[in-house]
């Protein structure tokens, strides 16, 4: 929307979204669990925004049904909004995993602003919580019910937690500041059914593992993904897969229909092929791309890759690219470990290039790496140094020195 | 917009724009009571970059399309609309250490007094000129309008 106004500031604009909130944002739905955030400091734009970017917002509605012939898209109220350009932004839903039990009173998912407001209203009469799911998402949630003062318990599928992000060493370093915050982390197994209080069979009262294992719990939170919300293209020329395709100017298959976000199956520069990346800054990004395409002003998207920066439980964390290449073979690795026990850093080459990176603790550098990663240098000669603690700007080869500084 | 540009062939890796940026981001703005009895502690927004016999001083370059405001989390990091400026709001950060992850400068640091935000060059707000630039001995640091 920004993008688009820079281009066109006349235009008619109109926002139509299921969530009756001002835009926020997503990633800090956690912050609003912890309480570290009120509705304020949530918002991701100031002020009543929308009316001052000039867009009619239908805040609280949905579309139920796009009519490309037409070019229309009909609300739930049954009124049609004629559309010239139609982006796709429909994000990703929560992934429910098939067990007994999700209908009962204190079972939560959490991807939305509402699902954070809910599970935070039950926190206060609970003790004890459940996080099924040891990812990106699930470890933040963990975080924030520690804060609240919650006894939790992460059980995650894999045998070690953050596991599409983080190399074994590096899951261990936050799998041991985790557990020193009180939580008990049990890995490699899944969740299979929620069990109900005596009593109470309509609330969650507990969870029994794949292995009989039973856990008792006044809460239980799935994180266990998200799926690109596809549903309003089923059955129409827009191509999918696991997500909408795009090109590379954030088009769909059907011309003047663009899809940005979470829900969007859009390049990726380092694997080199398309893929669902969810998250924030990929996310912005493919907006602003798509927007500015959408008035008329081509750009190109440059690609995004999986690239995550966290802060939980204390320890920082950055994870870039390919991170853990499913078959080491025409890999390098590069590793260094401490100064301090919570430090590490490891940085996977392919071809002399930079195509992934872990740093844990001493995280400050990682720009550095990124921009190496996307400008696709040749580090071979370099490679002896890159984690040294010498390793700077002044090291980049002279070329690339002067493109960054101009 | 205005934007610090370092000479390389100037700078002698002396680390003085170090020292005065730590005194002008200090409370008492004395060299010796800032290192000495603040706390917390002062800390420098530039940095000399040195591998010999390269060396220069970096701070926020002040990206058009800046990667740390695009992919800020919370809207902490913005380009302020009376100065143009890269900006940063302390009580709106989250400390994800997204822009961090995004700055080929590295000049975006975990604030040492806090450990919860970020923090990075201001331009030196209360001064006509940034005080890295007005210390330099060798006049490796210059302001001048942004090229690109």
């Amino acid at each position: 929307m920004e993008a688009i106004r820079e281009v066109d500031p006349e235009g008619s604009i109109s926002l139509v979204a299921e969530e009756a909130f001002p835009s926020y944002s997503r990633p800090m739905i956690s912050e609003r669990l912890s309480l570290e955030a009120d509705h304020a400091k949530i918002a991701y734009r100031q002020g009543d925004y929308w009316k001052a970017q000039r867009v009619d917002a239908y805040l609280g509605r949905r579309a139920v049904k796009l009519d490309f012939e037409a070019r229309a898209a009909e609300l739930d109220d049954g009124s049609r909004l004629g559309f010239e350009r139609l982006l796709l932004a429909t994000g990703g839903r929560s992934i429910v995993p098939r067990m007994e039990g999700v209908e009962k009173r204190g079972f939560f998912t959490f991807t939305r602003l509402s699902d954070a407001e809910v599970l935070s209203e039950a926190v206060e009469a609970a003790r004890s919580v459940v996080v099924v799911g040891g990812g990106l998402i699930g470890v933040g949630v963990a975080e924030a019910l520690v804060k609240r003062g919650l006894q939790v318990t992460i059980v995650e599928l894999k045998e070690r937690l953050l596991s599409l992000l983080l190399d074994a060493e590096a899951s261990r370093i936050m799998e041991d500041a985790i557990r020193a915050a009180g939580v008990l982390i049990i890995t490699g197994r899944s969740a299979q059914r929620v069990l109900g209080r005596e009593g109470d069979e309509a609330t969650v009262g507990g969870v029994a593992l794949d292995n009989g294992a039973q856990f008792s719990c006044d809460l239980v939170v799935v994180a266990i993904g998200v799926m690109p919300r596809t549903e309003l293209v089923a059955g129409t020329p827009v191509k999918t897969r696991r997500g909408i395709l795009v090109d590379r100017y954030m088009e769909t298959s059907v011309p003047g229909v663009y899809a940005a976000g979470d829900v969007a199956e859009a390049f990726d520069f380092i694997q080199g092929d398309d893929r669902v990346l969810a998250l924030w800054p990929v996310a912005h990004l493919q907006g602003r791309i798509a927007g500015y395409n959408m008035a008329s002003y081509r750009r190109e998207y440059p690609g995004g890759t999986a690239m995550s920066a966290l802060s939980y439980f204390a320890v920082p964390v950055i994870s870039v690219g390919l991170t853990q290449p499913e078959k080491p073979e025409g890999y390098e690795f590069l590793v260094r470990r401490g100064p301090g026990p919570r430090d590490y850093g490891k940085l996977v080459l392919r071809d002399g290039r930079i195509v992934g990176l872990i740093l844990v603790g001493a995280i400050e550098r990682a720009g550095l790496y990124f921009a190496l990663m996307k400008e696709r240098v040749d580090v071979s000669g370099l490679k002896e140094r890159l984690l040294s603690d010498e390793f700077g700007l002044a090291s980049f080869p002279e070329a690339l020195r002067g493109k960054l500084m101009g | 917009m205005k934007r610090i540009y370092p000479l390389e062939e100037r700078c002698m890796g002396c680390g003085l724009c170090e020292v005065y940026c730590t005194q002008e981001h200090s409370q008492t703005k004395d060299l010796v009571k800032a290192f000495r009895r603040e706390y917390p502690r002062p800390f420098s927004r530039v940095r000399v970059e040195r591998d010999r016999p390269v060396s220069f001083a970096v701070q926020c370059r002040q990206c058009e399309d800046a990667p740390c405001v695009l992919a800020c989390l919370s809207g902490a990091m913005y380009v302020d609309e009376w100065t143009g400026l890269v900006s940063h709001d302390a009580a709106r950060c989250i400390g994800c250490w997204t822009c961090i992850m995004v700055c080929a400068y590295g000049a975006v640091r975990i604030n040492p007094q806090t450990g919860k935000a970020v923090a990075k060059c201001d331009l030196c707000p209360e001064l006509k000129v940034p005080a890295c630039v007005a210390n330099c001995p060798n006049e490796a640091l210059t302001l001048q309008e942004a090229t690109a």
